[in-house]
């Protein structure tokens, strides 16, 4: 289905895959390739009526799509997350809706919160998943909070901050990496290090080696992981989510990806961004990565793959029909929400 | 009945709070063992321990940003910014997110937290120990302002604040935390928002203040009352949601107003109080309306007490509405 021969390859034997991600690793490595399938279905499906003029922005996720399923697979449902921009595909691997999901790109009448945000900014609370800002890094301190909560009740969860790279420049990851640390909070604060905010490279946003590096002035624990791996980022997730759910603290982990995509709908790479980083990229494609080693392993074939397209395809077309057939949300739906419906008088 | 003083009535309503209800914390700096600086958490971290009573890293944006996660996790947190004038590096948690999140999700995540902050001059702090920024605040949408100015309201407000399921500021006026004291009911009782207090009746013109210009607005009423003019003072308490029907009432009744806050005036509170009176009052009126606030100027150490609203500021403005018309 794919040219893969200048994709990088993932090395593993069964052997080293029942090490790192359990004796069940076929199923677990088949289950986050069915998800990325979506993701990259959705991506182009949504960019296409992004530019038709059906949907207002998209924020697309491909070459970052094993670090959310990678998330996905390592928690359970009391875990919280908290997401930035490209983590939807945690949401929708957790268990929230497409349909539901489509409704919110819509921003139409059934979308949860009433179509008051951009597209890809969704709210999952049956699946833990928190609703996201557009505002750099305010997540991270929110969710050290959380996880505090989750500490001082004793709570077995723990709770997935998701940010940039360029969010490592702003308050709240200082703020919050600190606090994180203090509290040995049970919290993993996860960047995606996609080399780019929007038009800025990573080694303008920070003179350090590494993002993770920063970890060690906090007092935590920080790894760098190769997030196109999604073997790797699957199994380091694991063992930071454990270390948290074991009352051991925080863990800084950072996920080197390649943003194989525009920031958004609205941008336009091509100003400022040399072409060979996009010829590197499609070498460490996540998506492509590991459907040569499900190649190689035997767990997938042309007509899996087909079909598993297929499924993906058909989920996606449906998901559309039904969202873009439902209403606008109504005017009522203006003033409600800002306070709880008895929170004193409504506005004259 | 108990006598306390405005601090008391605080640390009170915080101790009554956490004692009933086990999600309610208290976080900020030197809030713990110290008690506060002003000593509204004295006792707490002795009677409720350091996990819920927490002195947190110097990081306002971190206090109001761990507040905010504390609460989507059920938790009800009080959190202290040490003094209002150290609110920014907050102001894009609280404005960006904890005024949106119940909005931007549609109801899935409500923020129950409350934010106490002292606020104002007149105890020597300068520019940065003095602001009384409140219309920042109630500009935005998705915040309660609350701005007490007695005991028995620092402490039944609070309680209502506490209770309250969306985010709430709660501004103390620190230059009466002790300089007025009075009964406090004893227990759980509540004032609620939204409902302002006449703190002096009279017919000839009213005066609404909030917050630490009660004491003299009600100083400079008694003083016109010398002079045969008979001024009404109401006490705003919430800002947001605001008394409106109260307000209209009162000037429905003298025809006059006179608006006093310490805040600047361009775009201050007062500005706003103004603006409802021309909209829906204006027939009542029978002068134009005079404001009393601060200049327009930050907040200068030296000369804080020409920069504050005081009776006889507020006498002058009253006196030029009454014989105005």
């Amino acid at each position: 289905m794919t040219d893969g021969a200048d994709v990088v390859p993932l090395e593993y034997a069964p052997d080293d895959l029942v090490a790192l991600l359990g004796p069940d690793w076929s199923t677990t490595l088949t289950n986050a390739f069915r998800w990325m399938t979506l993701a990259r279905v959705l991506d182009g499906r949504m960019l296409a009526l992004q530019r038709q003029g059906r949907i207002g922005f998209y924020g697309p996720a491909t070459g970052q799509e094993a670090v959310s399923v990678g998330a996905a697979l390592s928690v359970g449902p009391t875990d919280w997350v908290f997401p930035g921009l490209r983590e939807q595909l945690v949401a929708l691997a957790r268990g929230h809706s497409l349909t539901t999901y489509l409704h919110h790109l819509f921003a139409d009448d059934l979308d949860p919160a009433r179509g008051r945000q951009m597209p890809c900014h969704p709210s999952a609370r049956e699946v833990r998943y928190v609703s996201m800002s557009s505002v750099i890094g305010t997540q991270i301190t929110q969710a050290v909070g959380l996880a505090y909560g989750l500490k001082v009740r004793h709570d077995p969860s723990v709770a997935l901050a998701f940010f940039g790279d360029g969010a490592t420049s702003a308050n709240d990851f200082h703020a919050g990496a600190n606090l994180a640390a203090v509290w040995q909070a049970p919290v993993v604060l996860c960047c995606t290090n996609n080399q780019w905010a929007i038009s800025v490279p990573v080694d303008r946003q920070t003179a350090s080696a590494t993002l993770a590096g920063k970890s060690v002035a906090y007092g935590l624990p920080g790894e760098r992981v190769d997030g196109t791996d999604v073997v790797a980022v699957t199994s380091r997730m694991r063992a930071a989510v454990a270390r948290a759910r074991a009352g051991e603290g925080p863990t800084l982990l950072e996920f080197v990806v390649f943003r194989m995509t525009p920031h958004s709908s609205s941008d336009d790479p091509t100003r400022y961004q040399a072409p060979d980083f996009l010829q590197r990229a499609r070498q460490r494609d996540p998506y492509l990565r590991l459907e040569l080693l499900l190649r190689r392993l035997d767990l997938a074939d042309d007509a899996k793959l087909a079909a598993w397209r297929e499924e993906s395809d058909v989920a996606v077309r449906a998901a559309i029909e039904v969202a873009e057939h439902t209403p606008p949300p109504s005017p009522d739906s203006l003033e409600t929400d800002v306070f709880a419906p008895s929170g004193g008088p409504a506005p004259s | 009945m108990t006598e306390l003083t405005i601090v008391q009535a605080i640390n009170r309503g915080l101790a009554d709070a956490m004692r009933a209800d086990p999600d309610v914390l208290v976080l900020g700096e030197d809030v713990g063992v110290n008690g506060g600086v002003f000593r509204a958490t004295e006792g707490l971290f002795k009677e409720f321990g350091g996990d819920r009573v927490i002195d947190t890293p110097l990081s306002e944006t971190g206090i109001v940003g761990a507040a905010i996660g504390m609460a989507l996790y059920g938790l009800k947190p009080v959190a202290e910014i040490q003094f209002l004038d150290f609110i920014y590096p907050a102001f894009d948690q609280i404005v960006s997110e904890l005024a949106k999140f119940r909005y931007r999700s549609g109801g899935q995540y409500p923020c129950h937290v409350v934010i106490r902050s002292p606020y104002g001059g007149g105890i020597k702090g300068g520019l940065y120990h003095s602001q009384s920024s409140e219309a920042y605040f109630a500009h935005t949408a998705g915040l309660k302002v609350v701005i007490p100015s007695t005991p028995a309201d620092a402490k039944g407000l609070l309680a209502t604040a506490i209770a309250d399921p969306d985010p709430v500021l709660f501004l103390e006026p620190k230059r009466i935390y002790r300089a007025v004291s009075g009964e406090v009911p004893d227990g759980d009782q509540r004032v609620p928002f939204g409902e302002a207090r006449i703190a002096r009746e009279g017919a000839d013109l009213t005066i609404f203040a909030y917050g630490a210009m009660i004491p003299p607005s009600v100083q400079a009423a008694e003083t016109l009352a010398a002079s045969g003019t008979n001024a009404e003072v109401v006490d705003l308490r919430t800002l947001v949601p605001l008394d409106e029907k109260a307000v209209l009432a009162s000037v429905e009744k003298t025809g006059r107003a006179v608006i006093v806050h310490e805040a600047p005036r361009f775009c201050g509170f007062g500005a706003e109080l103004a603006a409802i009176l021309a909209e829906k009052a204006f027939f009542s009126l029978k002068a134009p309306i005079q404001r009393v606030t601060g200049y327009d100027t930050p907040f200068p150490y030296a000369l804080e007490n020409a920069y504050l609203p005081n009776a006889e500021r507020i006498v002058h403005a009253a006196k030029a509405v009454v014989a105005a018309g």
